[in-house]
């Protein structure tokens, strides 16, 4: 087992906000987390790489290949950071510093993890880019964020975080700030890299749609608590939960709800 | 040129000149420097020599700008002046530099207790006006270049903080320096490539206006006799010198007024451009940038 978490809690400001959450994440396993907002989803991502706000306190076990996460001092944390764990935030446009070019952002775990030579950081830079396949990656990566689409954004930080090749890569909602065709590249890409790389993935959405499309088995959040667990399969074709239930209909209703106006008839 | 960050490095120079007010914020502390460094060496009659005889000539051979009540010549004494002009704004300028960092550094970075007490603390100094503390220092101890270097630097230095703080808040708190740190960054790596660089643009801004300032109060303070030693050239004493004789010669003020005012313009044009032309996002000036801008739709990925 690569990863495996146990009743982890979470308290910000006296409040509670992850409550006893526990799951495993075997190798080359695709995890999704989903549940509504504020079901505590994020602030779990977060704490599989000790990334939490200041004035949170977390408890419990992240155990990551045997070895404990939680409490870890802060130079210990920056050494497993990027180069074993990796991870993609929803906004790409706030995700990247807006001064620096994407090569620069793009090589920055290698450098600190390979101690990555000057010279070969501009091929390297070139490589990850490509990796993401993004296009005319030797042009692009002397460019800055605001330069890019969105969606060139969010692959720009894909290939942050994997480019020290972590073996888990979190997800935080990484497409719910994109256009719908775009939403299905980057699943691709990410299934894709995940799969080719033996990665092991723990994808967070709001979207059961989304959700199926690149976790095997997924558990279900509300209010910091596990409310199911299960193949993802399973949760589609027989939810137990309420929640799961209500997070069906809306992924549903986004299939094949008709789009307004005239012409067209279906949407998504 | 292999590296991926030695494209963008070059260019920043090379915009800023070719922003109209970088250019000429370049072009007038240039002359400033060159003058004041040149008067270390040579200049055209020795400022502090009088010349009863040849007092109030007008501009012209030998003296290019006249000479003055003792018969100094003006040009001499203004290009000595203009070290001292260099002297108060690169010392109040490293001054508030080292001052404004180290108190918005300690405002935004440390313990909540400590950083809430520093922000009160930048909120009571900067109620002081610059201007009247320097007088006040010099009334007591007496009146030197130091006391307007110390003054404006201070003074400066807690406005810089004051404008620094939220913006190192802001930026410690964007997503990017949580990115920063799941890529294995270091807090001092932060510091260096996501804050500082991203809190440059407010801190030249302020810098640039304190360096204008400076130069402004050490001839205000001169003026008023309060600054530099009247033995010493200084473009304010040089003014309040010549100010008395304004109903008589009323051209000979026109040389070191505007000397004052085309460096304080230069200075705070300099930092506006500065600003710009090191803010990738304000100005994509570069020829690729602008393609880049144009040709790639948005919703392509």
């Amino acid at each position: 087992m690569s990863l495996e978490v146990r009743d982890l809690v979470v308290d910000i400001g006296g409040r509670r906000v992850v409550d006893g959450v526990s799951f495993d994440v075997p190798d080359g396993a695709r995890l999704g987390i989903i549940g509504e907002s504020g079901s505590g989803k994020s602030l779990t991502a977060l704490a599989l790489l000790g990334l939490l706000p200041d004035d949170a306190t977390a408890t419990g076990s992240i155990r990551w290949h045997g070895r404990e996460i939680l409490g870890l001092a802060d130079r210990e944390l920056a050494a497993l950071r990027g180069a074993e764990l990796g991870i993609v935030f929803q906004e790409p446009q706030t995700a990247l510093n807006p001064i620096r070019t994407v090569g620069r952002q793009i090589i920055a775990a290698p450098r600190i993890h390979e101690r990555l030579p000057r010279r070969d950081r501009r091929a390297r830079a070139i490589a990850e880019a490509e990796r993401v396949r993004l296009p005319d990656p030797a042009r692009l990566i002397d460019r800055y964020p605001h330069q890019l689409s969105g969606g060139q954004r969010q692959r720009v930080a894909i290939a942050v975080a994997l480019a020290a090749h972590p073996r888990l890569l979190v997800a935080d909602e990484p497409t719910t700030a994109l256009d719908v065709t775009i939403q299905a590249e980057i699943l691709d890409l990410l299934r894709a890299l995940v799969t080719d790389a033996g990665m092991s993935l723990v994808f967070i959405t709001h979207d059961l749609a989304v959700l199926s499309q690149i976790a095997t088995s997924a558990i279900v959040l509300e209010h910091g608590r596990v409310v199911e667990a299960g193949p993802v399969a399973q949760l589609l074709s027989s939810p137990r939960s309420p929640v799961t239930q209500g997070l069906l209909r809306d992924a549903t209703a986004t299939l094949w709800r008709p789009a307004p106006g005239p012409g067209t008839g279906g949407g998504a | 040129m292999t590296s991926a960050n030695a494209v963008p490095r070059t260019s920043w120079l090379r915009r800023l000149w070719s922003l109209p007010t970088g250019a000429f914020g370049i072009v007038v502390v240039a002359v400033l420097l060159t003058t004041a460094l040149v008067s270390l060496f040579w200049t055209p009659f020795d400022p502090r020599s009088a010349d009863v005889a040849g007092r109030w000539a007008a501009p012209g051979w030998p003296h290019l700008l006249g000479t003055d009540a003792t018969g100094r010549d003006l040009l001499s004494l203004l290009m000595a002046g203009a070290r001292t002009t260099v002297l108060v704004a690169v010392g109040a300028g490293v001054l508030a530099t080292v001052v404004g960092l180290a108190l918005a550094a300690l405002g935004a970075l440390t313990s909540r207790w400590v950083r809430e007490s520093v922000a009160v603390l930048v909120d009571i100094l900067i109620a002081f006006p610059v201007l009247i503390i320097a007088m006040m220092i010099s009334a007591v101890w007496g009146g030197s270049l130091w006391v307007v270097v110390w003054a404006v630097g201070i003074g400066f230095g807690v406005s810089i903080a004051r404008v620094s703080r939220p913006e190192l808040r802001r930026v410690l708190h964007s997503e990017f320096v949580v990115a920063a740190r799941a890529a294995g960054l270091t807090p001092f790596q932060i510091l260096v490539r996501h804050l500082l660089p991203n809190v440059a643009p407010v801190f030249i801004v302020q810098l640039s206006w304190g360096m204008a300032v400076a130069v402004l109060a050490e001839a205000g303070l001169s003026y008023l006799g309060v600054g530099a030693p009247v033995t010493d050239a200084s473009w304010g004493v040089l003014l309040a010198d010549l100010q008395r004789y304004l109903t008589v010669y009323p051209l000979t003020v026109i040389a070191p007024g505007l000397a004052i005012t085309l460096t304080v313009l230069g200075f705070n044009l300099l930092g506006d451009g500065l600003r710009e032309a090191t803010d990738p996002t304000l100005s994509p000036r570069t020829g690729s940038a602008r393609r880049a801008r144009t040709h790639v739709p948005e919703v392509v990925s």
